[in-house]
């Protein structure tokens, strides 16, 4: 009877409990269905693919998908869902194609940093779906440090692009330097192996002296933070070693 | 007895059955005694635990992860702060490094801080009701000073609480406080920092006490119309002024401006048929390096050059020619506080540049303006306006007072509650929405409102609002040992006839010298120990860039010999390090072998020529300076302590400290001094170095 008791009342004011909360917090917003009135071949990132911006902040350009039918040419009229990670939001989520057969979303990053991938989805003629992905990278506060940092100290010639600001160096090396998001030749390297890269130049790792110690210069906060933002912006991404546990 | 038996009766009367109520009593009592563990058993914090247990539990590091959590109410509690919070309690996975990959929330891992959050706690960073332990309690709810949660993407303003001086990891906030005084929001808004200093502005409003030297009514109405009419990147907001404003304001003005001798000059017309090179003037303009500070469209129809200074695009249109001349000539005549430096034009370039400048103009500006002589009444009511509209809280206006605290002080800004504030309907009824609607369009929030419209781009929108955010209470209560003071300004100003010749030519608007003065050229506070005398007297008769890819450079001045003498004499003595003997090591004579040994080791050991070049057929470095002729300018001693540790003569360079060898200094140091630049350098360093301590004495 007691037992009873307590499983009937709990479940009541759990029930009670579980409504009010469902009943309170959510409230859907029906957004006006879209129909598609064309339907293209292809879907392309136009631009704003690969942005970095401070976690939790719209991204300073805004995503622009393209659908195109099988000569490239932009198709007006075709229906674009996005579909995106926890914490990313996106307006609009879904919309029809442009005059130029584009179609253009304001992204904000989610609160974490890391790497965001959004998925935008197009559907063809024959109604089969074609997706494609668009990563954008979120800077927490060290790929945010070890942004500024390197722009300082690396980036003059480790960047390749010229700006009438920023004249690189790149060209000028006989052992140009591998941009950052060289993922192929980032990956490969540990942390301990960039540190030591960073810290005692290249010739720690047998790599070009044109590379200098940074190590009496930077702190180890901000190696670590350039190694944090070499881990975000690497193409393709960087997986991280994860812990290795013995077997049971 | 009877009373008894009365009670047993009313009692069956009511009940019946004498049984069943105590049923129903015990039925009551359980229900009631089970509401608290249910309420324990179905809280939100209860649930997220669970959720977290589901999530780690087919992990690989599912051990790990378990063996860290604890289940039940977490909290941090620090008096000295006044945080408690139990954030803890649903963020379950903000510690644990593993976590990584996870976003979803609350489970995600905190990214890495330069703080402990035992240290700081969360809420002195996220701000929100750190006691809450529910969702909405904890985000959302006002109810105390800090709030409901602050956007992620405002986050460096917590970091402003504590670090008033800028941080490298915090652009956006640096970036916001900047404009704050660039663009002198300071200048009505007071904003006072815990240290007790006030934020100073950042910017040089023109005095309009003698405008009518200078420009017309009709410029000054289309100005104040639209600054942006005139130019793209006019700093001065766009006040919304209706035209009849306008024109009454332009009027008061001009009918207030008393002319000042020495604003204006005529320049005797140049003697007739000596032809004049049409470019000359545009190549003067180059050469005085006016672009440094100032911008101008180019043919392309960008706006090219520095913002230190007015945007020079319609130049013409605006000045009219005799003050421009008179300005170029000694612009401390017209503005006492101008960072313009006095060039020592001659007569002929002063005619030269002036036609150049007037050259620069857009008739369609003033197309369109007709103004009547304005009324008395008209210049009265435009006085009104301007003590309204509070100009003289920037411009110096004769017989108009500077308002003091003509906006609202912007102290704490930053904590001020949501119920205090007006909203716009359709707006997030929250104080950063508040604050970067304000900064868009101040004036949507109701009739009567001064404030202007500035034209900021989104990203400095956020910025600024992330600098008014870190005006918080907290941030006044913190502890004192947690502040981190501005680095403040010293009141250096150098000394003497070499003292009045640097103020004149405005040096400390560029240079900085004893942490007084500009932050766009080179510190000189230790100048006279880092070169040689006889390089300085030639950089100063023709300063020739040592960094060709800069946009920025020195002007040349028309100094006289004696300014010249004057200046360097005194850079040479007054601004030594005093921990350097300059001439503790020779300028040449180093053997050829230390010499060659340090050719190895720039080439060699630690590839200098990834950034500089000596030999320019050879090397390409373009990051630091071309060192050529290093050897003709600077000591050896400081070159040698520079390579020992070059933040240390000046903090913040970019060369890495290599912890270098004295040996491989030293070497490093001959090779440096050899080059001697110029004719020596086709023959070879090695005998440039014999010729050079060949023709120069060592105790130079």
């Amino acid at each position: 009877m007691k037992r009873r008791a307590w499983f009937r009342s709990s479940l009541v004011v759990g029930t009670l409990a579980v409504v009010a909360v469902c009943g309170c917090s959510r409230v859907h917003k029906k957004a006006p269905v879209l129909h598609a009135t064309a339907a293209g071949s292809a879907l392309v990132v136009s631009s704003g693919d690969r942005q970095l911006a401070p976690s939790g902040s719209p991204l300073p350009q805004p995503l622009i998908m393209q659908v195109n039918d099988n000569q490239g040419n932009g198709v007006t009229g075709a229906l674009v869902k996005f579909s995106v990670p926890a914490g990313v939001k996106i307006d609009p989520a879904e919309a029809l194609s442009d005059s130029n057969g584009e179609v253009t979303a304001n992204v904000t990053l989610g609160n974490t940093s890391g790497r965001y991938v959004l998925t935008a989805m197009a559907w063809n003629k024959a109604g089969h779906p074609i997706s494609v992905q668009v990563p954008e990278l979120a800077a927490g506060y060290q790929e945010e440090l070890g942004y500024q940092v390197q722009r300082k100290y690396c980036s003059r010639c480790h960047d390749p692009e010229s700006t009438p600001e920023q004249v690189s160096n790149h060209d000028n090396l006989a052992v140009p330097p591998h941009s950052f998001d060289q993922g192929a030749t980032y990956n490969k390297l540990s942390d301990a192996d960039l540190t030591a890269i960073i810290g005692h130049g290249g010739p720690a790792l047998n790599l070009s002296a044109l590379m200098p110690p940074y190590g009496s210069t930077l702190t180890k906060a901000d190696i670590q933070a350039v190694i944090a933002y070499i881990r975000l912006v690497s193409d393709p991404p960087y997986q991280a070693p994860g812990l290795v546990y013995a077997k049971q | 007895m009877r009373a008894l038996n009365k009670l047993w009766n009313s009692w069956r009367g009511l009940f019946r059955d004498p049984i069943q109520p105590f049923g129903i009593a015990s039925v009551l009592l359980l229900v009631a005694l089970a509401i608290a563990p249910a309420k324990d058993h179905f809280s939100e914090w209860h649930y997220y635990q669970h959720g977290y247990l589901r999530l780690i539990k087919n992990r690989r590091d599912a051990a790990v992860l378990q063996r860290h959590f604890e289940p039940g109410i977490h909290q941090i509690w620090l008096p000295d702060l006044g945080v408690v919070d139990r954030c803890e309690t649903c963020h379950l996975g903000l510690t644990e490094t593993s976590l990584g990959d996870i976003k979803m929330e609350p489970y995600s891992r905190h990214p890495v801080i330069p703080h402990s959050m035992q240290q700081f706690g969360c809420v002195m960073c996220h701000r929100g009701q750190g006691v809450a332990t529910t969702v909405a309690g904890a985000h959302e709810s006002a109810l105390s000073s800090d709030g409901p949660i602050l956007p992620a993407q405002y986050s460096e303003a917590s970091c402003g609480q504590c670090h008033h001086a800028p941080l490298e990891g915090t652009p956006t906030l640096n970036q916001g406080r900047f404009l704050l005084a660039r663009y002198g929001c300071v200048r009505c808004h007071t904003i006072k920092l815990p240290d007790g200093t006030s934020m100073q502005p950042a910017d040089t409003p023109p005095p309009l006490s003698h405008i009518a030297d200078k420009t017309t009514r009709e410029w000054i109405y289309a100005w104040l119309r639209d600054p942006k009419s005139y130019a793209a990147t006019a700093t001065m907001p766009n006040f919304l002024l209706s035209d009849n404003d306008a024109r009454d304001i332009s009027g008061f003005l001009i009918a207030n401006s008393v002319p000042e001798p020495g604003d204006t000059a005529t320049l005797k017309p140049p003697k007739a048929g000596g032809s004049v090179d049409p470019t000359a003037g545009a190549s003067l303009y180059g050469e005085s390096f006016c672009a440094s500070c100032h911008a101008m469209q180019n043919a392309a129809g960008n706006v090219v050059g520095g913002d230190l200074g007015p945007e020079l695009t319609a130049i013409g249109t605006k000045v009219k020619p005799e003050w421009l001349t008179a300005w170029l000539r000694d612009p401390r005549n017209y503005d006492a506080g101008t960072p313009m430096p006095h060039y020592r034009f001659t007569d002929q370039q002063l005619a030269l540049l002036t036609g150049f400048l007037e050259s620069k103009t857009n008739t369609d500006l003033l197309a369109n303006v007709h103004l009547d002589p304005a009324t008395p009444a008209q210049i009265a009511h435009g006085k009104k306006l301007v003590e309204e509209y509070g100009c003289a809280s920037c411009h110096e206006i004769r017989g108009v007072a500077k308002p003091d605290n003509y906006g609202p002080e912007l102290s704490q800004i930053g904590s001020k509650p949501v119920a205090q504030l007006v909203f716009v309907k359709g707006m997030p009824e929250t104080l950063p929405a508040y604050l970067s609607t304000k900064i868009k369009h101040p004036r949507i929030f109701g009739p009567g409102l001064h404030m202007p419209q500035f034209s900021f781009t989104p990203e400095q929108v956020d910025a600024l609002t992330t600098a008014l955010l870190s005006l918080t209470d907290r941030s006044v209560t913190l502890p004192a040992k947690l502040q981190i003071p501005t680095p403040q300004q010293t009141d250096y100003e150098p000394a003497g006839k070499a003292g009045q010749l640097m103020a004149d030519l405005n040096c400390m608007a560029c240079h900085r010298i004893n942490g007084h003065g500009g932050t766009m050229a080179p510190d000189l506070s230790w100048e006279g120990s880092s070169v040689q005398k006889q390089w300085l007297d030639a950089f100063l008769k023709n300063p020739n860039t040592l960094r060709p890819t800069l946009i920025r450079r020195m002007p040349k001045f028309n100094l006289t010999d004696e300014e010249r003498a004057e200046l360097t004499d005194y850079i040479m003595t007054a601004y030594q390090n005093p921990d350097i003997d300059r001439d503790a090591m020779p300028l040449s004579g180093y053997s050829p072998d230390q010499v060659e040994h340090g050719r190895e080791l720039f080439y060699g050991k630690y590839a200098c020529q990834s950034c500089h070049m000596v030999d320019p057929a050879k090397d390409k470095g373009y990051i630091g300076p071309p060192l050529t002729e290093v050897g003709s300018r600077l000591n050896a001693e400081w070159i040698y302590l520079w390579l020992k540790n070059p933040q240390k003569l000046r903090p913040g360079t970019i060369e890495p400290n290599h912890d270098m060898s004295d040996d491989d200094a030293r070497a490093l140091t001959a090779f440096l001094m050899a080059q001697k630049g110029a004719g020596s350098q086709k023959t070879g360093t090695r005998t440039a170095s014999v010729s050079a301590s060949g023709t120069k004495g060592a105790g130079e």
